[in-house]
């Protein structure tokens, strides 16, 4: 199963307070699905709102990347710049 | 010296490609050098308007009536707007541009609703034929406010007893989730492992506050555009901005239109470095030249950019860093409050992230809060957040290397994030230059040069993800083989040139083949703005597919003209190649071209793309200042910026943008601050009084790239334009805490504050 981990303030709303899960899923839309099932609520603040990095590469607009069983996938801000 | 340095490389035959690497002479070059480029306040439209934005002289005033009679009675008024005249917007979020944007903030950010928020906040607009009108009816509209107590200081405005901006914010991030309004509008934090264990393993610990002041991106083109309206409901806007598709969506959002009847064309730019990522006159120039029927121009004054676009956010940091008696560190914390202006949305997340994030640190928490004061909304600033929270991290380091007997350098060397090191913010890094660009700073003539009496050498580095996104970009092929590309993000700092570097190189034609053309709305697929240093990377991978497709193209084109099977075309050179020809035989681009019609027509290519893979940038800056301990007067001596640029595609560019990067950030170490009086209102509104480093306040600055390519780019591009604006603050308080002999922890060290602290110490 992947690591995932929530950004603080999101688990706080959602997963209380937990930020660190175990979840399989094949892509980033599998994942925020079954943690909307497991958290009701979080996937629309995570699909509307956030960017992830997988394996340490960062993907502004996610829905389909692949995850794999050994992947860590963590909820990021979306990053902006000048 | 990294100039001479870069060029001697290439003489040297060490670039490994024909066009990547060189430094052509740039496409907009002869048009900007003769003032013939067009910027945003350079249209004009027959029987156009002139509009006027009248504008809050209160810090924090509720607005209890707005009379525009007098105005409109006023001969050669054609339109009065007010909030009125714009929909009421919920608190939807649609993300356009780089991030989710609040369009019920940006709406009220526009144009003032019920309180006006800040000194210089939008609470009317009026268009007349002439200037002098325009003028004389701004004077007249008659505006009641119960002005009411005003907050600045994010310290200030985190009190119970603050003046509250925005009855419904409710700070975010807390548990329990509280029960009455804040200014704080929302908890941020960020961490990895346990900074109470790593504390407590830690022989030396320094801990910090630090305070930097709100600081304007001083670009030198103020706002400006032109508006036409006509009765089909389509508005057509020219306008320099970072991004023409960030106008036309926020535009229409902001006045209820469908975003196909919002045409952008996009003027040349002067300057933006973030500041114009977001819109203020587009939106009310819509609604005058809707409410008049005529084109409208909005142009801001010096005054207007300074009390109501984005600066970024003034703050405070508390850092504290713990090592172990060889420089190890096992324990960074850093806790942040950044003033966001009137709305929430500072960029102290992105502080909380970059702070510890050049370090390999198994223990580290970052906290931030977001805070609302009476001021002008902050908008993005070149790495966003990252030089307040670098400032302190990078400022308490120097103290703990004095702690450690250790050499700073060796010290940043010694706890260097590499690959595969777990970031201060959580992921893992991929390939990072890092310590390469530590290895140059050691090995660079600058870090070992003798000083003179009250000189001092500081050095700092820093951090920024970079980013790619939604991109396009479509190239036709002419009768003749030279290649339009046509992308659609202004050209901010060299874009075309590595466009038509990139085509070029991919295409094997000569760059002079080439024309870099930019893109209105209507003429273009969607791309993300200009900004987070991007374009090179994101659009100039969409180049790059675009140009596969021709040369795809090309290949089929001359296998129809040699009757072959299109496997057997190669393209080689900038020419096909019939692998089946015993003679080698060859077709030029241009000869393809020549013969289009007979082949199929037209031959173009386009790339529409979500470009994923952007590579992280470090960089690290060695500052020399000289002190004047009579004074306090600080003169930087000698400055020296190296970055891990991955590779540079213009040379020239890349360099520029450490340059300008670099003297940014002097200027917020030593001089810039917004300057208030006790009613809350802006004193310091022009360049005259707020002060940002010229020419003649500078020496020249020298610039190293390190090239460690980006896996994610076929040619190794990282974005370079954010991470030269991080290091400066921390590599000039450094300096001068070295040479004075005194640390200063507020910026900016202005020569009363120096000359404060050197008595202060003796």
């Amino acid at each position: 199963m992947a690591k995932i981990v929530l950004q603080t303030e999101v688990a706080a709303v959602f997963a209380a307070g937990e930020t660190e899960h175990d979840i399989d899923a094949a892509n980033v839309r599998q994942l925020i699905n079954r943690l909307d099932e497991r958290f009701p609520g979080i996937g629309e603040r995570l699909r509307e709102r956030t960017a992830v990095a997988i394996d340490g590469e960062i993907f502004q607009d996610p829905l389909l990347q692949t995850i794999h069983p050994t992947s860590e996938v963590y909820f990021l801000p979306m990053i902006e710049g000048g | 010296m990294g100039n001479e340095e870069n060029q001697f490389k290439l003489a040297e035959g060490t670039n490994i490609y024909k066009v990547v690497g060189t430094r052509p002479v740039r496409p907009d070059g002869i048009e900007k050098v003769t003032g013939r480029a067009n910027f945003g306040a350079d249209m004009s439209l027959p029987g156009m308007l002139t509009g006027r934005i009248v504008r809050s002289p209160h810090a924090h005033a509720k607005i209890i009536s707005i009379n525009t009679d007098k105005a409109l009675a006023l001969p050669g008024v054609k339109a009065v707007v007010t909030s009125a005249d714009f929909p009421e917007i919920g608190p939807k979020q649609r993300g356009a541009g780089e991030a989710p944007v609040s369009f019920r903030d940006l709406s009220r950010n526009v144009m003032a609703r019920d309180k006006a928020l800040y000194d210089g906040h939008a609470v009317a607009a009026v268009a007349a034929t002439t200037a002098a009108i325009a003028d004389q009816a701004a004077a007249l509209i008659e505006i009641e406010y119960e002005v009411l107590p005003h907050v600045l200081i994010a310290a200030e405005a985190m009190k119970p007893d603050a003046p509250v901006l925005h009855d419904d914010m409710f700070t975010k991030g807390l548990d329990p989730k509280p029960d009455i309004p804040s200014n704080v509008s929302q908890r941020f934090q960020f961490g990895l492992g346990d900074t109470d264990a790593g504390f407590r393993e830690a022989d030396v610990v320094v801990e910090y506050d630090f305070t930097t002041q709100c600081v304007h991106q001083g670009y030198i083109e103020p706002h400006a555009c032109v508006v036409e309206t006509t009765e089909d409901g389509m508005a057509t806007v020219w306008a320099s901005s970072q991004g023409q598709f960030m106008v036309r969506n926020y535009s229409a959002t902001l006045c209820g239109m469908d975003i196909s009847k919002v045409r952008v064309l996009p003027a040349e730019i002067g300057g933006g470095f973030g500041g114009k990522t977001t819109v203020y006159l587009e939106p009310v120039a819509i609604m005058l030249s809707r409410k008049s029927g005529k084109p409208v121009k909005l142009v801001m004054n010096r005054e207007d950019v300074f009390r109501a676009t984005g600066p970024t956010s003034g703050g405070h940091a508390h850092a504290k860093i713990g090592a172990k008696k060889d420089g190890t560190i096992v324990a960074g914390e850093l806790t942040m409050e950044y003033e966001a202006g009137a709305f929430a949305g500072s960029p102290v997340q992105f502080g909380c992230m970059t702070g510890f994030a050049p370090y390999d640190i198994p223990n580290v928490k970052a906290v931030g809060y977001d805070v609302v004061v009476n001021r002008p909304k902050v908008a993005a600033y070149r790495a966003p957040g990252a030089p307040v929270a670098a400032f302190a991290v990078e400022s308490a380091l120097d103290e703990l290397a004095k702690k450690l007997a250790m050499d700073p350098l060796e010290l940043r060397e010694k706890n260097a994030a590499t690959e595969g090191t777990q970031a201060a913010y959580g992921p893992k890094f991929q390939r990072i230059g890092y310590l390469e660009t530590l290895e140059a700073a050691k090995n660079h003539p600058h870090w070992s040069a003798p000083l003179g009496p009250n000189q001092g050498r500081g050095i700092a580095s820093g951090f920024w993800f970079n980013i790619g996104g939604e991109s396009s970009a479509a190239m036709h092929v002419n009768e003749d083989g030279t290649v339009e590309v046509v992308t659609a993000n202004p050209d901010i700092g060299g874009s075309r040139a590595s466009m038509a570097i990139m085509a070029a190189e991919v295409l094997g034609i000569d760059v002079s083949r080439v024309k870099p053309l930019i893109a209105d709305t209507a003429s273009s697929a969607y791309s993300m703005l200009t900004g987070g240093s991007r374009v090179t990377f994101a659009v100039g991978k969409a180049v790059c597919e675009a140009a596969d497709h021709v040369i795809e193209e090309l290949r089929a084109r001359a296998a129809k003209l040699w009757d072959v099977d299109v496997e057997a075309v190669e393209w080689r050179d900038g020419a096909a190649v019939n692998t089946k020809s015993d003679a080698g035989e060859t077709l030029t681009l241009a000869q393809i071209a020549n013969s289009a019609g007979k082949t199929g027509g037209p031959i173009s290519g386009a790339a529409n793309i979500n470009a994923e893979g952007a590579g992280p940038g470090f960089g690290t800056h060695i500052c020399d200042v000289e002190v004047d301990p009579e004074t306090g007067h600080t003169s930087v001596i000698r400055y020296t910026a190296i970055q891990d640029v991955g590779t540079a595609i213009h040379p020239s560019y890349v360099e520029g943008q450490l340059q300008g990067g670099a003297v940014q950030g002097i200027g917020w170490a030593l001089n810039e601050e917004y300057v208030y009086g006790e009613d809350g209102c802006l004193q310091n509104g022009g360049f005259l009084d707020y002060r940002i480093p010229v020419a003649s306040d500078l020496p020249m600055i020298d610039t190293v790239l390190v090239e460690v390519p980006n896996p994610g780019h076929r040619f190794g591009v990282r974005g370079v334009g954010e991470v030269p604006i991080i290091p400066p603050l921390a590599a000039v308080a450094n300096a001068v805490a070295a040479a004075a002999g005194v640390r200063v922890t507020d910026l900016p060290i202005s020569p009363p504050r120096l000359l404060a602290a050197i008595d202060g110490a003796k």
